[in-house]
């Protein structure tokens, strides 16, 4: 049976070309592999080579001819014993099948013409039951704690990372951990956070759950690739079969006077990223109920911790499993007047002001995000409803911040609720200096958002 | 490259003799086969053939005992087949159908199979050094003796990445093969105009991993360096190298103009060290199959692929509900 041989595309964009040489003429035999034309695209001059073995029946399309469309017949291969008169043409190849289901084209693709999912109902319940006794703990503890309780639970969790186990970490997060549990599951590595990583992602590909410590987020630069390449899009580019159950963990934002390397908030960037689940917890129980949630979840997880944050002590109940669900915001003040949104140490600014208003009669209510992604958009539109003014609050810079994304997601679904425009207070949009009194003004302060509470409700 | 002169021929039986012959043909008329659906529009972006490059899978897969793992570049057409993975379900990730391995949602350059150990299929050049060793690392810390083959490139030996690897791999001695397939150029620039340490392998002392160069256009000279390697990966000693001196006949992707290097040269190395060829002639020499045997096996991977196009061509596109699965996990993924 004859076969045609097809104009073929040789790039990802070309639709048409020259016919610029034929190298065979009609009679020649080919085997798979020889050369038989030179086609010119836009951007070079390429061989185009046989697939099939034959004799050339017919040359169609002539050497030199311009514009010739992708997929037109340009010449008919024979097989042995066949003369072009009683060729018989398997035009099966030469079918545009492209598109098999023709009825379902991109443009009626179910996507959402928002930029953000449809808010769930919010959750208000407790994070644990009224009456649970509570103990005063650091941060820096309640993480150790979650961790430990983990490792104690799930064999295939282990600790890797710069400084965790015979330092006992370089923050003292991983203190005790190496003791406990050996040098099998509580690994030093060298300083390599590319590679390291890179280990980590593969260690969750063949069945384990790796906690990557980076000693600050800043070194997860390093890393970033491992990060979004492979942790986080694997799952979706093999169809679910397999993905990075991981958390990707350590100190993010400034600490205090280390300068513009070692002070940035990285948090708009992970929550941008289908695929990661970012957590920047704020208080004791938020660390240790949500680093418990991390570790058990399957995906990659962002968990940005603060090294301030560290050393401050919160209650946290006294309970056998205490976990917190992600997706789960939580009102640390209740208020009618203005919503401050807020997360991780930026809480810090958000409480200070809520008090400082309350002194002045404004009643705000602050809600603790706790997760990025997901976000409990649910709960900040309920306030934002309620008080028809909102404040964001967070120390990374202004352009492309969480506050921008809060905004938008009020403007398309609370727009006519608003009574003034929301403002995003954000660190300054410079590096952070090194000079105190100058590092002091490139963080957000409390009394920027004291003052853009008192714009947003005109007082 | 000098074909490399081997003492003896290594002891192997017509059977497997013909088993290899059977892979490698069964990827060059596959990686054909998708040439041709590329230059009809079948499938779209990147496509990198590995034509020419054969004996690198075929020789390593028969080193390989069930529970090991491979993971590689791009270039992964070949290594999905050689490990067993369907060739329906490969082509049909290629044309982006339901009926791929990731369900249309990977493409060429994106494909896995937890039933196979296949861990992708990676995009992004040496990446997947340390995906491999963490793979390595699972299974040192699971306490079994698989091993992992970590394939890449000589473009990707030139990475960062690729020495933290070598340096961590060594140090806490995972059982990892690190394969380079030095097929000597990377996309257009020759080994030549990109290192002055052109031995890739010998670059594993460093940190104390052992290696060797081998003839990537012998199958079975590949086949009895994947035995030493996975013997050394095995015995608990850590990582091992193998420089594998392959070539590749076709451009580094399809629309690749192929200015860097002349025709002759492709022609001489298809002539003179086909990897398949080789086999051929071996197999005919020493009347361990005949002419017609040969045929038969060509006509069956023929119908193969074959089968595969149309396979590829007839799945219907994913379900517009596919884009947004696959995104999250809710559960855990259970190791196969």
């Amino acid at each position: 049976m004859a076969t045609e041989i097809l104009m073929p595309a040789l790039s990802p964009t070309m639709e048409e070309g020259t016919l610029a040489k034929w190298l065979v003429k009609e009679g020649d035999t080919v085997a798979s592999g020889d050369i038989l034309a030179e086609i010119e695209t836009d951007k070079a001059t390429m061989e185009f080579e046989a697939v099939d073995e034959g004799t050339i029946g017919k040359i169609v399309i002539p050497e030199g001819t311009e514009g010739v469309k992708v997929n037109d017949v340009i010449a008919v291969l024979l097989e042995d014993g066949e003369s072009m008169d009683d060729a018989v043409i398997d035009d099966s190849q030469a079918q545009q099948p492209v598109a098999a289901d023709k009825e379902q084209s991109s443009e009626t693709a179910p996507a959402a013409a928002k930029s953000h999912p449809t808010p769930a109902p919010s959750d208000r319940t407790p994070d644990w039951p009224e009456g649970t006794e509570v103990k005063k703990t650091t941060v820096r503890e309640a993480l150790r704690d979650a961790m430990a309780e983990e490792m104690r639970r799930d064999e295939n969790v282990f600790l890797m990372g710069e400084e965790v186990a015979e330092y006992q970490g370089a923050y003292k997060i991983s203190q005790g951990l190496l003791d406990e549990f050996g040098a099998r599951r509580v690994i030093d590595t060298p300083i390599t956070e590319h590679g390291f990583a890179g280990i980590g992602v593969g260690a969750a590909f063949g069945g384990l759950r790796p906690i990557v410590e980076f000693m600050t987020f800043n070194f997860a630069m390093q890393a970033m690739d491992q990060i979004i390449n492979s942790a986080a899009k694997t799952l979706y580019m093999s169809g679910g079969q397999m993905g990075a159950p991981m958390v990707f963990r350590g100190p993010n934002g400034a600490a205090a006077r280390v300068g513009a390397q070692h002070s940035q908030d990285y948090a708009a960037w992970f929550m941008q990223i289908p695929g990661l689940k970012v957590v920047m917890p704020y208080s004791a129980a938020d660390a240790k109920g949500l680093m418990k949630t991390a570790i058990r979840d399957p995906n990659p997880v962002i968990f940005l911790e603060n090294e301030i944050l560290y050393g401050r002590s919160f209650d946290v109940p006294v309970m056998d499993d205490f976990t917190i669900p992600f997706g789960k915001a939580k009102i640390e003040r209740d208020g009618d007047d203005v919503t401050i949104v807020s997360f991780g140490i930026g809480m810090t600014y958000a409480l200070e002001a809520a008090d400082k208003l309350a002194e002045e009669g404004i009643k705000a209510e602050v809600i603790n995000l706790r997760t990025l992604r997901p976000m409990d958009t649910a709960t900040i539109l309920e306030s934002v409803r309620k008080t028809n003014r909102c404040v964001t609050v967070e120390e990374g810079w202004p352009q492309g911040s969480v506050g921008g994304y809060i905004s938008s997601v009020i403007m398309q679904e609370a727009f006519d609720y608003l009574d003034a425009p929301v403002i995003t207070c954000t660190g300054k949009d410079v590096p952070m200096p090194y000079a105190a009194n100058l590092e002091k003004h490139a963080l957000i302060t409390t009394d920027e958002v004291v003052e853009a509470c008192k714009q947003v409700t005109y007082k | 490259m000098p074909p490399k002169k081997k003492d003896a021929q290594p002891n192997v039986s017509a059977e497997e003799l013909k088993g290899y012959y059977r892979d490698m043909l069964m990827i060059r008329r596959f990686e054909e086969k998708a040439g041709q659906l590329y230059g009809m529009g079948l499938i779209g972006g990147f496509c990198h053939l590995y034509i020419g490059q054969e004996a690198v899978v075929v020789g390593l897969e028969a080193a390989a005992k069930e529970g090991d793992k491979r993971v590689t570049s791009y270039r992964d057409h070949g290594h999905m087949l050689a490990c067993g993975m369907d060739p329906k379900g490969v082509m049909a990730e290629l044309t982006g159908r339901e009926g791929g391995y990731s369900k249309g949602k990977g493409g060429s350059m994106h494909m896995f199979s937890k039933e196979k150990h296949f861990y992708g299929g990676h995009g992004i050049v040496a990446a997947q050094v340390p995906l491999g060793a963490g793979l390595a690392f699972a299974d040192k810390y699971k306490g079994n003796d698989n091993v992992t083959f970590t394939y890449f490139g000589d473009g990707a030996a030139n990475q960062g990445q690729v020495y933290e690897t070598y340096n961590m791999a060594e140090l806490w001695d995972l059982p990892v093969i690190f394969v380079i397939e030095n097929n000597q150029y990377a996309m257009g620039t020759s080994t030549q105009r990109s290192t002055k340490s052109p031995s890739y392998w010998e670059r594993g002392a460093a940190y104390g991993i052992p290696g060797e160069e081998v003839d990537g256009m012998d199958v079975l000279a590949v086949k009895e360096a994947g035995e030493k390697a996975v013997a050394h990966c095995r015995a608990g000693k850590g990582p091992y190298i193998l420089e594998i001196k392959t070539y590749r006949y076709r451009g580094h992707s399809m629309s690749d103009p192929a200015k860097y290097r002349t025709r002759e040269e492709v022609q001489k190395m298809r002539d003179e060290r086909d990897p398949i060829e080789q086999i051929r002639d071996l197999l005919l020499t020493g009347n361990h199959a005949t002419e017609d045997d040969l045929k038969a096996i060509d006509k069956e991977i023929k119908a193969i692929v074959n089968e595969s196009a149309e396979f590829a061509k007839e799945s219907p596109e994913p379900a517009l509900e596919e884009l947004w699965t696959d995104i999250y996990a809710t559960e855990v993924p259970q190791e196969a």
